[in-house]
């Protein structure tokens, strides 16, 4: 008897399920439509001005995750019913889907080239980042030129003897061929393209587990994400810190872009978003994730 | 019990000095193989609970995370998970029963039903970076949903399709052919039968299934991370209802492991999440087994 | 009524399809572009170099060796626990250790991975004493902790589908049990391991999210311990960065990785089927 109302019940919910199954697949077949009228647009009617609503799409850097994070907190609390969404799926695919339009604003964490820039793509800085270069805490060495830096990564300089360290093989760490990271390093330390990598990783978390548990590795990653485990390396004698990415003394540092495309206008609640994070209100926000504001 | 457990004094003496070397060779080999599997297994989860505990609290699940406020959370996480978990059995369910009931009660070409279970099998063998390439090509670039929950979930309905529509065959091959006679005879019509009858007798197995793709979703990384996205945030279902599913993007739990160990490098997090899925995992296991052995006796 | 399970029966076959069509169409025009010779058997990857190049040579060999040693170890130790579980251990015993070997087929790959990052990779690293332990050592030892699992379940299985009467004339000939295990009980079930070898390759080929993390990921040539890119972790690595011809190559590198699975389908089909008829 009870197993008979079990069943019941059961299958009365795997009806539901039928009938709630025909209504999803419905919607499926609806959605390409949906998805072409912006949210934001369908919504708008409510009274413009300060009160917006609507869904800003953002997508790009992954080392703007905490900047992000922090963005989509406040700006909650300024206009609580636009819901800014972030992907962290690296700075080019941010360029890329920005110039597509299958997001309202792109995120990279480097400088845009000049080919995006010939595409349309605008740069509005919103934050600074420092690129710490990253030793394991039992490495002796705490000060780097530059130039070291790069002899280091491109090859040249293979034991951490030659720059009066211990004797063993250096190991270099670095980020994936499309990272915003590792474009901006190789930029500044002028290794483009003539990196021996020992290893190479997906995501900063990698990077710093890695040099973590590694005496001989050196690596890079964005000074926000850099944590006890690892040793964040003088560049030319300056230490990283939010004070000397400010000043423009530490030199291995990069801007946090937020990508548009020129000529296209914004919905109102991207546009409204746009301008708080470049506004010097959003400062806080860019201290509270790590990095410098450039707009305080 | 005996024959399970050692030989009787008489065959040994009976044996050969290289049988004798045989059987000991492969008895310490059987015990030493089970030996490193355990220690390896005690060692894994002991070791992802001792990195993993210390920062579990139930602030950490529920909370919304937030960088201003300093706070980590992964309340939002939990409740993607099962909105994911939600929208992926509401098409799943009715096209994989769907799909067992064709195969068992329909279908009469041969041909045709060895193509669908081929079919099927494939889908089980293909690895999760194919899928993840699939659900971006298809669903968040083709069909223009980008990466939202209705992308990641669509994505999940072709990769736990295989689970549903085996289990659920497997059920429905247990229930007794005179059943369906019976109601045959009596004179109610095919999907009468099905529906009253069958469907009914097998629903075990068909909540079996919904199990195990529930695991398979709650496991899942690489899909979701490339079509649902990785943002933290709390998705406001309640107040922005269905619409939500085809605008918001956000992390289930196994992408929040993602977040905290790759993103973040907070390898502490990390571990906490890995304790909670293993948790819940574990409750998913058991009760699959539940439900298999309460099949077994009816 | 019919046509709508036609329908959901048919519908297993349509994503097949769709699936098969959609990878085809994305992953070739990377490879005409490239040439099918040079993206095959090109020994370099430099997917973002001003003059980039895509040979997946390398990706495809670290596949077949990472998979081929992640098997030779997984298989005789999954084999053997088996055997351990199927007919050696008291019932109890049995009963506690499987739903924790099942437990570790639901712990998510990126654990896997972060547990070899902190714990395996320092260990080859210090072992072998080289500059760095990411390499394809790291990564066959956790594929074939990832592919036990299933190879302990699927053998179990087929040990157990046995007939109690071959082992007991075995027994009766005068054979030890030990005897019986290995030279009755595998040989009838061998069909069945052979689908867990399958199994277990289909699983470690296709593997991204862990190795990702102790494979070191530069698309050298294989060796036991320098640091590798699979295929999978060469789709992986790039594919959120990708744009242009670059994420065309790496559709091309899911339409190789994809014909590999489908020859492992087919291998496992055979089997099963055998099984099911002898």
């Amino acid at each position: 008897m009870k197993k008979r109302t079990l069943a019941l019940m059961l299958s009365a919910a795997l009806c539901v399920g039928l009938l709630a199954g025909c209504g999803g697949t419905a919607d499926t077949t609806q959605s390409p439509a949906a998805g072409s009228n912006s949210p934001a647009a369908e919504q708008s009617q409510t009274p413009a001005g300060t009160e917006l609503s609507g869904t800003v799409n953002t997508d790009g850097s992954t080392s703007m995750a905490d900047v992000m994070a922090a963005f989509q907190e406040s700006f909650g609390d300024i206009q609580p019913d636009v819901t800014v969404n972030y992907s962290g799926t690296g700075s080019g695919s941010g360029i890329t889907n920005v110039l597509a339009g299958t997001v309202d604003i792109g995120l990279s964490s480097r400088a845009l080239t000049d080919e995006e820039k010939a595409e349309g793509a605008v740069e509005n800085i919103v934050a600074l980042d420092g690129v710490a270069i990253v030793v394991n805490p039992e490495n002796t060495i705490t000060d780097l030129t530059v130039e070291q830096i790069a002899q280091i990564y491109n090859g040249t300089i293979t034991n951490w003897s030659e720059l009066g360290g211990a004797d063993a093989p250096i190991a270099v760490i670095g980020r994936d061929a499309a990272s915003g990271t590792r474009g901006a390093f190789e930029e500044i330390v002028g290794v483009e393209d003539q990196c021996v990598y020992t290893n190479e990783y997906e995501s900063t978390g990698e990077v710093i587990g890695s040099v973590a548990g590694n005496p001989n590795a050196i690596g890079y990653a964005s000074l926000s994400a850099v944590d006890d485990s690892v040793t964040a390396l003088k560049v030319n004698g300056v230490a990283p810190s939010e004070a000397t990415v400010a000043d423009g003394s530490y030199e291995i540092q990069r801007p946090f872009v937020m990508v548009t495309v020129e000529g296209s206008q914004l919905a109102p609640a991207a546009q409204a978003f746009l301008d708080w994070a470049m506004s010097a209100d959003a400062a806080d926000e860019v201290t509270a994730a790590g990095c410098v504001s450039p707009n305080a | 019990m005996a024959d399970r457990n050692g030989n009787s004094q008489q065959t040994v003496q009976a044996l050969s000095p290289s049988r004798k070397a045989y059987n000991g060779v492969m008895r310490a080999l059987i015990y030493a193989a089970s030996g490193i599997v355990v220690a390896l297994l005690l060692f894994l989860l002991c070791y992802i609970f001792y990195r993993g505990v210390p920062s579990l609290s139930l602030e950490f699940l529920t909370a919304e995370e937030s960088v201003v406020k300093d706070i980590q959370g992964i309340g939002p996480a939990v409740l993607n998970t099962l909105y994911v978990i939600i929208a992926t059995l509401i098409v799943v369910l009715p096209l994989g029963v769907g799909a067992a009931i064709y195969l068992t009660e329909y279908a009469k070409n041969r041909r045709l039903v060895a193509a669908i279970e081929f079919a099927t099998e494939t889908l089980a063998g293909i690895p999760s970076i194919i899928y993840a390439l699939v659900g971006v090509l298809v669903f968040a670039e083709s069909l223009r949903l980008g990466k939202t929950l209705i992308a990641g979930a669509l994505t999940l309905v072709i990769m736990t399709l295989p689970t549903i529509i085996r289990t659920t065959q497997e059920s429905l091959k247990t229930v007794p052919q005179s059943y369906r006679e019976g109601s045959l005879g009596l004179g109610s019509g095919k999907w009468h039968m099905i529906r009253t009858v069958v469907l009914p007798s097998s629903i075990d197995g068909i909540v079996t299934g919904c199990i195990l793709a529930i695991g398979r979703i709650v496991g899942e990384s690489a899909v979701l991370l490339y079509t649902v996205g990785m943002s933290m945030q709390m998705q406001d279902f309640f107040r922005n209802g269905l619409e939500s599913f085809f605008s918001a993007s956000g992390s289930t739990l196994s992408v929040a492991l993602y977040v905290y160990a790759k993103v973040r490098a907070d390898f502490d997090l990390a571990f906490s999440v890995a304790v909670v899925l293993i948790v819940i995992t574990l409750v998913i296991n058991l009760a699959a087994k539940f439900l298999g052995t309460k099949l077994k006796k009816t | 009524m019919q046509l709508i399970f036609f329908f959901c029966g048919f519908i297993a076959i349509a994503f097949v399809l769709v699936i098969t069509v959609y990878l085809i169409l994305s992953g070739l025009p990377a490879i005409r572009e490239i040439g099918l010779a040079d993206f095959l058997l090109g020994r370099e990857w430099a997917s973002t170099a001003k003059e980039p190049k895509f040979g997946i040579l390398p990706l495809i060999l670290t596949s077949i060796y990472g998979t081929a040693g992640a098997i030779l170890i997984g298989v005789p130790i999954g084999f053997l626990m088996a055997v351990f579980l199927a007919k050696v251990a008291p019932r109890r015993v049995a009963g506690v250790i499987r739903p924790v070997v099942d437990l570790l087929a639901g712990i998510p790959s990126i654990v896997y991975g972060l547990v070899g990052l902190m714990v395996l990779v320092p260990f080859v690293r210090k072992t072998f004493n080289t500059a760095a332990g990411e390499s394809l050592l790291a990564s066959i030892v956790v594929l074939a902790v990832m592919i036990l699992p299933s190879i302990i379940s699927v053998s179990e299985t087929a040990l157990n589908a046995v007939p109690r009467a071959y082992e007991e004339a075995s027994l009766a000939l005068g054979a030890t049990e030990i005897e019986t295990y290995f030279r009755v009980s595998a040989p009838a079930a061998k069909s069945g391991i052979a689908a867990a070898v399958v199994l277990g390759v289909g699983r470690a080929i296709g593997e991204a999210m862990a190795i990702m993390m102790v494979a070191g990921n530069v698309a050298n040539m294989p060796s036991l311990l320098s640091s590798v890119r699979f295929l999978t972790t060469g789709i992986a690595v790039e594919l959120a960065y990708s744009s242009g011809l670059q994420r065309q190559a790496l559709f091309s590198i899911g339409l190789v990785l994809f014909l590999f699975i489908m020859c492992i389908n087919v291998i496992l089909n055979v089997f099963l089927k055998r099984d099911k008829e002898g």
